[in-house]
C-alpha cells in the first residue's frame, strides 16, 4: 500500500512524486515506457524557466533522478485499470498486478491521433510520421506532406519546408486554426503547396509510402500526390480511456477538473496535458503535478487523521 | 552495444552466428536516449542475442539501405534478413518480445 500512486512518469507525474515525498507521503510512480513522456521529443526546450536551453530528454531524466533522490519510487508497468475497494483505490496494470494507494494521481498524458487509414500502423518509419523534428531529417530534399490545421501542423511544415524539396500541406478546411503569422510564412515559401478543402483517403505503398490520395471535400474529386513522407499533425489524444468509468471525461476525452486537479472521484485527482485546460506545456503540466499532489496529501492526510 | 558501421554490418550483422538486435540511434534523439540504458539491461540480460548500434547521422547509408525512417528503430536481424522491428520508444515487455527475452 502506497500513500499515492502517480500513474504516467513525465514532468507531471514527476512533480507529483517530488511534492508528495516532500510532504513525506510515499509515492509509486507507474510509467509504462520510459520516465519523461513527451518532452522527450523536444531537442531543445527554450520556454521553462530557469535555463535557456535544455533538452527534452535531459530535462526528463533529472526530473527522474530528483523524484528518486526523494524517495519515490518507479515501476515500469502499464496502468490499465483503476477500481475503488472501501476507503483504498487499486490500480490494475497491464500483467495482471494490482497497487494500492490512498490517492492515486492520473497523469498519463496524451497520445498521437492518428488518421485511422490502412497501412499507416505498418508505414510508421517508413514513409508515415508524426514528429517532424524527430523524422524531419530523412526527407532532406524529399517530397513530403504534413497533414492538419493547427499551429503544429503550421510548425512542421515550416521545419520541413528547410529541408525538404517540396511540401504540401493538407487540410480539411479553407482555414487555418493555427496562428496567421505562421500560415504568412508558410504562403511565403515557394516549396510549399497549400491542398486546401482536402482529407487524405489512401496511404499509397509497398515496402515504403510512395504516393497519397487527397480527395477534395466539395467535389469528391481525387488527386494523387507522390511523395515519400507524410507528416499526421491532426492532434492529441488524452490517454484516459482506462479510466473513463471511474472520472468524468469532455467530449474530447480530457478529464474534467479545475485548476485544483479534483476529478469527481474522491481521491483521484488528474494532472498534465490529459486534463481539460487552455494551455498545455511543459511549465503548465508541472504546475499542475504540485497542485494535484498538494491536494491529494491533503486527501491522504485527511483519512489518517480519521484512522481510515 | 558494439557500434557497426556500413563496413563492419556485414560481418557483425548479417553473417553473425547469433540473432543480432540492431538499434537504430542519434545523439539528438531523445527517445533513443532514453532507451539506451534499457537495452543495455536487456544485452546484459540476453546472452542469446547480440546488441549493435548504428548512429543514422554517420550511417546514413545503413538508414537508407535498411529503410529506417524513423528513430529509435530497433531491427531483429536472424540468419542474416530482417526478422522483427519496432519503431518509436517502446516498453521494456515490447523490447522482451523482439529479443525473444
Amino acid at each position: 500500500m502506497h500513500d499515492i500512486v502517480v500513474i504516467g512518469g513525465g514532468p507531471a507525474g514527476l512533480t507529483a512524486a517530488i511534492y508528495a515525498r516532500r510532504a513525506a507521503r510515499s509515492v509509486l510512480v507507474l510509467e509504462a515506457k520510459t520516465c519523461g513522456g513527451q518532452i522527450l521529443n523536444t531537442p531543445d526546450i527554450e520556454n521553462y524557466p530557469v535555463e535557456a536551453h535544455v533538452s527534452g530528454f535531459d530535462f526528463g531524466a533529472r526530473v527522474e533522478a530528483q523524484a528518486r533522490g526523494l524517495g519515490a519510487e518507479i515501476a515500469f508497468e502499464k496502468a490499465v485499470g483503476l477500481r475503488r475497494d472501501g476507503a483504498d483505490w487499486v490500480v490494475e496494470t497491464a500483467k495482471g498486478g494490482e497497487h494500492r494507494a490512498r490517492a492515486v494521481i492520473l497523469a498519463t498524458g496524451s497520445e498521437n491521433r492518428k488518421l485511422g487509414l490502412p497501412d499507416e500502423e505498418r508505414l510508421v518509419g517508413r514513409g508515415v510520421s508524426y514528429c517532424a523534428t524527430c523524422d524531419g531529417n530523412f526527407y532532406r530534399n524529399k517530397v513530403v506532406a504534413v497533414v492538419g490545421g493547427g499551429n503544429t501542423a503550421l510548425e512542421d511544415a515550416l521545419y520541413l519546408a528547410d529541408l525538404a524539396e517540396k511540401v504540401y500541406l493538407v487540410h480539411r478546411r479553407d482555414g487555418f486554426r493555427g496562428e496567421e503569422t505562421n500560415v504568412a510564412r508558410l504562403k511565403a515559401r515557394p516549396n510549399v503547396e497549400f491542398v486546401l478543402n482536402a482529407t487524405v483517403r489512401r496511404l499509397v505503398a509497398e515496402k515504403r509510402l510512395q504516393a497519397i490520395e487527397v480527395e477534395d471535400v466539395r467535389d469528391g474529386s481525387v488527386r494523387t500526390l507522390e511523395l515519400k513522407g507524410l507528416f499526421v499533425a491532426v492532434g492529441r489524444i488524452p490517454e484516459n480511456q482506462n479510466f473513463a468509468s471511474v472520472v468524468e471525461l469532455d467530449a474530447s476525452g480530457y478529464v474534467v477538473a479545475g485548476e485544483d486537479c479534483h476529478t469527481r472521484a474522491p481521491g483521484v485527482f488528474v494532472a498534465g496535458d490529459n486534463r481539460v485546460k487552455p494551455l498545455r506545456q511543459l511549465v503548465t503540466a508541472t504546475a499542475d503535478g504540485a497542485m494535484a499532489a498538494t491536494e491529494a496529501v491533503k486527501y491522504v492526510n485527511g483519512l489518517l487523521d480519521r484512522g481510515t | 552495444m558494439t557500434p557497426v558501421t556500413k563496413e563492419t554490418f556485414e560481418s557483425e550483422v548479417l553473417k553473425a552466428e547469433k540473432p543480432v538486435l540492431v538499434d537504430f540511434n542519434a545523439g539528438w534523439c531523445g527517445p533513443c536516449k532514453a532507451m539506451k540504458p534499457i537495452l543495455e539491461e536487456f544485452e546484459a540480460s540476453t546472452p542469446d542475442v547480440k546488441f549493435v548500434s548504428v548512429d543514422i547521422d554517420d550511417q546514413d547509408e545503413l538508414a537508407e539501405d535498411w529503410d529506417v525512417a524513423s528513430i529509435p528503430c530497433l531491427v531483429l536481424f536472424k540468419g542474416g534478413a530482417e526478422a522483427k522491428r519496432s519503431v518509436g520508444l517502446v516498453s521494456r515487455d515490447a523490447i522482451s518480445e523482439l529479443v525473444g527475452a
